[in-house]
């Protein structure tokens, strides 16, 4: 096969692929869109709206441009197969991202490529596979574990696995950028302390400390201060 | 019938092992269309091979730490539920970030155990599925054309090889969504004197650092893989045992 026929080839697959993905991932959308519904029915408790909409408000300020830009970002190293495989199984950024181009190292590949397409789609289908595989493992394992689970006296535990990740994760970023942190959360933490009714609102909180966190750092980038 | 026996029964299983057992198969498609697609245009198979099987070890260690995120959300919102969020779109990060906003939007004081009830767990987990769509919108309505674009477009190195300002974005937002919450952690103990939620963030925070020295000043990169969901758990099972001590 010449290097053209190759590239004609490819251009042909890669719009099967398109439709192939557009179909599946449109399929893929409507069952986890019924899930919560269909669960709704079982357990005769349907979502409720206003909740939703409230809940929906606050989230999508946050989400949609995060969403908008790792799209943008990453579905040119992902290629056809492996963005539609990618956007649909999650975890972008700290698994299939770093997978793909360690296959893409390992196979010596370039991006625009054909063979470079190849080995993400491969890569990410694999990475999904297993990540799937493990989790059930673990899932059918956990199902003994239930009653220890269930148990009253771990509640507290659960009850804590939010502030649980937002020390460990504000540790971590904190860190990598302590120049952006500083003004957030003394911010953050005044406001808090000194009106505590805001307290109950933090889910609010987080779009103007997000925003003030961003500002600071495009400030602080500018000025090649980070 | 308790909460947690309800969104834990096997009904839910099979609902929420239906939608995955979908994208397995769809998985399953990709693989062996783009493994034919390989061979077809002269690519080695054992290049093929290599890059599954480097694919699959790389993500085995994080596999089990999303694992671990699923036991971590499975007290609050049933296995089979954090199953499903876990195996698709999003990552633990979001996907508790997202359940404690609907918590609270729903009036509840946070995503607590304590409060919950079927009817704010099916309001959660819908807006835990839409918040997130955003990207999957922007795949299934434009990738086609903006992969063409992208292709058509000629490189452009970056600046003095500095990475742009997305680099650093996400970090941001990040460290804002951390200072809410450590915020408000700090505001509930001055205002209430409960200590607890900020004690668990404080000791997560330390097993984090540990993590951290491993990591950045030792050079163990791997460790990275369980940073965040050990010091989770390590954190939560402090307030067990805080809270058995007073």
């Amino acid at each position: 096969m010449t290097q053209q026929e190759k590239q004609t080839w490819f251009t042909k697959f890669n719009n099967q692929l398109h439709i192939l993905g557009r179909i599946t991932l449109g399929i893929g959308v409507i069952l986890m869109l019924a899930a919560p519904f269909v669960i709704g029915v079982l357990l005769d408790a349907a979502p409720n709206l206003n909740g939703f909409l409230k809940g929906i408000a606050r989230v999508a300020v946050i989400y949609v441009p995060v969403g908008i830009v790792e799209f943008l970002v990453y579905a040119p190293m992902l290629g056809a197969g492996g963005s539609y495989l990618s956007f649909i199984t999650g975890n972008v950024t700290n698994l299939k991202i770093p997978c793909a181009m360690n296959a893409r190292d390992i196979a010596k590949t370039e991006v625009g490529t054909p063979e470079n397409e190849i080995i993400s789609t491969l890569s990410v289908a694999t990475s999904s596979l297993v990540t799937m595989l493990v989790l059930f493992v673990g899932v059918l394992l956990l199902v003994p574990l239930r009653p220890i689970l269930e148990n009253p006296v771990l509640t507290p535990a659960f009850d804590t696995v939010v502030p649980a990740l937002f020390g460990a994760l504000g540790l971590k970023y904190f860190s990598k950028a302590p120049k952006i942190a500083i003004v957030p959360l003394a911010s953050m933490t005044l406001l808090c302390v000194l009106v505590p009714a805001a307290i109950p609102q933090t889910s609010i909180l987080l779009i103007p400390a997000g925003g003030l966190a961003l500002g600071i750092g495009y400030l602080l980038y500018k000025k090649g201060r980070i | 019938m308790d909460f947690l026996s309800q969104v834990n029964s096997l009904p839910i299983y099979l609902i929420c092992g239906g939608v995955l057992l979908f994208i397995v198969i769809m998985c399953v498609v990709f693989l062996v269309k783009s493994y034919r697609a390989g061979l077809k245009i002269g690519m080695d198979p054992k290049v093929l091979k290599r890059a599954i099987t480097s694919s699959a070890t790389f993500t085995l260690l994080p596999s089990i730490s999303i694992l671990l995120g699923v036991i971590a959300l499975g007290g609050t919102l049933g296995v089979p539920v954090s199953w499903l969020r876990l195996s698709v779109i999003g990552a633990l990060q979001y996907e508790l970030n997202v359940a404690e906003i609907a918590a609270t939007s729903m009036g509840l004081s946070g995503l607590k155990l304590s409060e919950m009830n079927v009817s704010v767990f099916t309001t959660i987990m819908l807006v835990m599925t839409v918040g997130i769509l955003s990207g999957v919108f922007c795949t299934l309505f434009g990738l086609k054309k903006y992969l063409g674009k992208v292709a058509a477009k000629p490189k452009s190195e970056e600046k003095k090889g500095r990475p742009g300002f997305g680099a650093y974005a996400t970090i941001a937002m990040f460290v804002g969504l951390c200072s809410a919450y450590i915020g408000s952690y700090i505001g509930t103990f001055t205002s209430s004197g409960d200590f607890l939620p900020l004690t668990v963030a404080l000791i997560s925070a330390a097993v984090m650092g540990i993590f951290q020295y491993f990591t950045v000043k030792k050079k163990q990169a791997w460790l990275e893989n369980f940073d965040v969901a050990t010091s989770m758990i390590v954190g939560m099972a402090a307030a067990v045992l805080i809270n058995l001590a007073i």
